[in-house]
């Protein structure tokens, strides 16, 4: 996982609530063997004007261009602004994959589905829950200022925008030392591979014919 | 030192790290791969640059969506084939202990093979991409299955991540009666504790009726571990044991052998160790068991009937009953042997080792499948189930009872390949199953053992194997 200290990105506004896992990303790219390639099907039955199916070349299919993700304005955006209960439904693990795949770094959200938000902490998807106000406030700063950025730091918690205001978010310490680190579980464990390894040396010694 | 537990024992000698949390890093002897879930396990090692921590800990296997016949046409449908194809560019660029690819004489159940390489030895800790990874625990080891994201885990760093289980001990006395298998041991022993009873506990199966059965009765013992609701299940290790792993391939041979029997005869629970729950059953009061519904505690025993949910007082359990009986078309009160059968499977790692295909040929031995049976298919194990039973003659038993001889996968046990159930058709199966839609969309499965499900077979509907002849 890469470090997150401080990012600064153009922010899209998906203006929906209750988006669930679904649409981020439709179960018919589940049947994959793969962690990577979900990019491009990222709210693919919102994003395109015909159905997707796994195989297809998405930069030969028409687009819907009303979606938010497809004008040009929002084109590399990194954050996501979202509405209450972002991530709801299955608990597949290809709903973080997609959004990083797609270039987004973190989701600002009222809420966020419980398992969608432990699977993006663990994939290193930031998502930051703020207060319904504050969430109103930056969809409408977004509307109103082509080429609207948000900084995000996770050492001192905070969004800012533009304008100067710094926004305080909430995160538990474990998720922001993974985060901060660029560790996910298997980095952590690593931590520990002095500790493995010299176990094993024991064990290989008790029994060697496991070995 | 106080009294220990088989599982204490076996948590104690593979404990790396203990957190003030009470997360415990285990460390991993043993990781058996199949094709389902080690693909992106295998991608995510690749993509954060990452090694393979102990590459001779792995032994391989293509078993979940290989088809069972037309073996020389390859594997038809794109997605199973790529599963499958993936599988052999991983294992190369990785490596193994032992591979053993599609079409390999060896290859098979992922848990029926294990064991018969020896690649499964007593104490260890055995983990897979499947739940019923607890089957591994029939040898003194701690067996639990885990999902794609802890296989990539354990591939890293060759450990879990993992919290203490409670300890459950289910102790069986007594002698099973006549045409009774471990099949029924453990249907009867979930139809008790519930598919839930076992959340949250090891289970270690003890008592004489235990004792007595062989490896591959207690494999099927603990292979259903998990449709108690408890990760791992487990069983001392004794003669029986020893006996059975003795000349394996993977096996320590000479000195070493010695050695290692002398640390596996310690692999028991120590007198006077104590269990958080124990549950006692008798042997001789099991009858042969038939599930009728959607859950594999909903069971009874082959002269019983299909309950009646009227009855049934809880509200919530009266219609999860009703809706468990909607969908398996059948009316309350229905003596079990009354029920007709379309389908009869006999396979998957519960029940596909030799023994099971020797109990089902003797019942089917000189009979034919009944006319309103549409498909009775037996799918040994493996390879080597394969071959030996058909240097026995088996094979011929059955296909000249109108059974399908299958090669080895785990075929209808999951309906990943073609082996599966139509909409509406009712099977006889000796799998772990029994859920909606699992054998096919629409299937309908009754779980029983291999003696059963043979003369179910014979007869076109459930009969009870005790007077069958
Ligand atoms: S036979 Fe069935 S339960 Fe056993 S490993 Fe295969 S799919 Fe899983």
């Amino acid at each position: 996982m890469e470090k997150f200290v401080r990012r600064e990105g153009l922010v899209a506004p998906m203006d929906r609530a209750n988006v669930d896992t679904d649409a981020i990303i439709p179960k018919q790219f589940l049947k994959s063997i793969k962690k990577t390639g979900f990019g491009p099907n990222l709210f693919d039955a919102w994003r395109y004007a015909d159905h997707g199916e796994p195989g297809m070349d998405c930069s030969k299919r028409p687009l819907n261009k009303d979606f938010v993700l497809n004008q040009p304005r929002y084109r590399g955006a990194t954050v996501l602004l979202a509405r209450e209960n972002f991530g709801c439904g299955s608990s597949r693990e290809h709903a973080p994959w997609a959004l990083l795949q797609y270039g987004f770094q973190a989701v600002i959200a009222p809420s966020f589905a419980d398992i969608f938000y432990n699977n993006s902490l663990k994939n290193g998807l930031l998502v930051i829950t703020l207060p319904m106000e504050v969430v109103d406030r930056l969809f409408r700063e977004v509307a109103a200022q082509e080429g609207y950025r948000l900084a995000v730091d996770l050492e001192k918690q905070t969004v800012s925008t533009p304008g100067g205001e710094s926004h305080k978010f909430d995160i538990d310490s474990f998720h922001k030392q993974c985060l901060l680190n660029g560790l996910d579980e298997i980095g952590l464990t690593l931590r520990h591979a002095d500790q493995i390894k010299a176990f094993e040396t024991k064990h290989r010694g008790e029994q060697p014919w496991l070995f | 030192m106080t009294a220990r537990t088989l599982y204490d024992k076996l948590w104690d000698s593979h404990l790396v790290h203990q957190a003030d949390d009470g997360t415990a890093l285990i460390y991993i002897d043993r990781h058996l791969v199949h094709e389902v879930t080690s693909a992106q396990a295998y991608e995510g090692l690749k993509l954060a640059g990452r090694k393979q921590w102990r590459v001779e800990s792995v032994v391989a296997t293509a078993d979940h969506n290989t088809p069972t016949k037309d073996w020389d046409k390859g594997i038809k449908d794109p997605i199973s084939r790529l599963q499958v194809e993936t599988l052999d560019a991983n294992i190369k660029e990785f490596g193994a202990k032992a591979y053993f690819p599609f079409l390999d004489q060896q290859q098979g159940i992922v848990h029926v093979i294990g064991p018969e390489q020896g690649a499964t030895l007593p104490g260890m800790t055995v983990v897979c991409g499947d739940s019923h990874t607890s089957t591994h625990g029939a040898f003194g080891c701690l067996a639990f299955g885990i999902g794609t994201t802890e296989v990539e885990h354990v591939l890293a760093t060759q450990c879990m991540v993992m919290k203490k289980a409670k300890r459950m001990q289910i102790v069986v006395e007594g002698k099973l009666g006549r045409g009774l298998t471990a099949k029924d041991i453990i249907l009867a022993v979930i139809g008790k504790i519930s598919a839930a009873g076992g959340t949250g506990y090891a289970i270690e199966y003890a008592g004489s009726a235990i004792r007595a059965l062989s490896m591959e009765g207690r494999m099927t013992i603990c292979n259903m571990s998990i449709e108690a609701g408890a990760r791992a299940g487990m069983v001392a290790v004794d003669d029986t044991t020893i006996e059975y792993v003795k000349g394996r391939p993977f096996a320590p041979k000479g000195a070493m052998w010695e050695k290692a029997v002398a640390y596996w005869r310690t692999l028991v629970s120590d007198p006077g160790a104590s269990f958080d729950r124990v549950v006692t059953l008798d042997a001789a009061a099991i009858r042969p068991q038939v599930t009728w519904g959607t859950s594999p505690q909903m069971v009874t025993a082959v002269d019983g009937k299909v309950p009646d949910p009227a009855k049934e007082k809880d509200p919530v359990r009266r219609e999860w009953m009703e809706r468990a009986l909607h969908y398996m078309n059948l009316k309350p009160n229905t003596p079990i042997t009354e029920i007709e059968l379309d389908k009869v499977f006999i396979g998957s790692c519960t029940n596909s080792r030799i023994e099971d295909l020797r109990l089902a040929a003797e019942l089917v031995k000189g009979k034919r499948v009944a006319s309103n049976i549409k498909l009775a298919m037996v799918v040994p194990g493996s390879g080597l189930v394969k071959r030996q039973a058909e240097k026995e003659g088996l094979d011929k038993v059955f296909t000249a009872a109108g059974f399908e001889w299958r090669e080895p996968g785990c075929s209808m046990c999951l309906g990943m390949n073609d082996d599966q159930l139509s909409p509406g058709e009712r099977c006889a199966s000796t799998s772990n199953r029994n859920f909606e839609g699992r054998q096919g969309a629409g299937g309908r499965t009754h779980l029983v053992s291999p003696a059963m499900a043979a003369a179910a077979a014979i007869a076109g509907h459930f009969v009870d194997v005790r007077k069958f002849n």
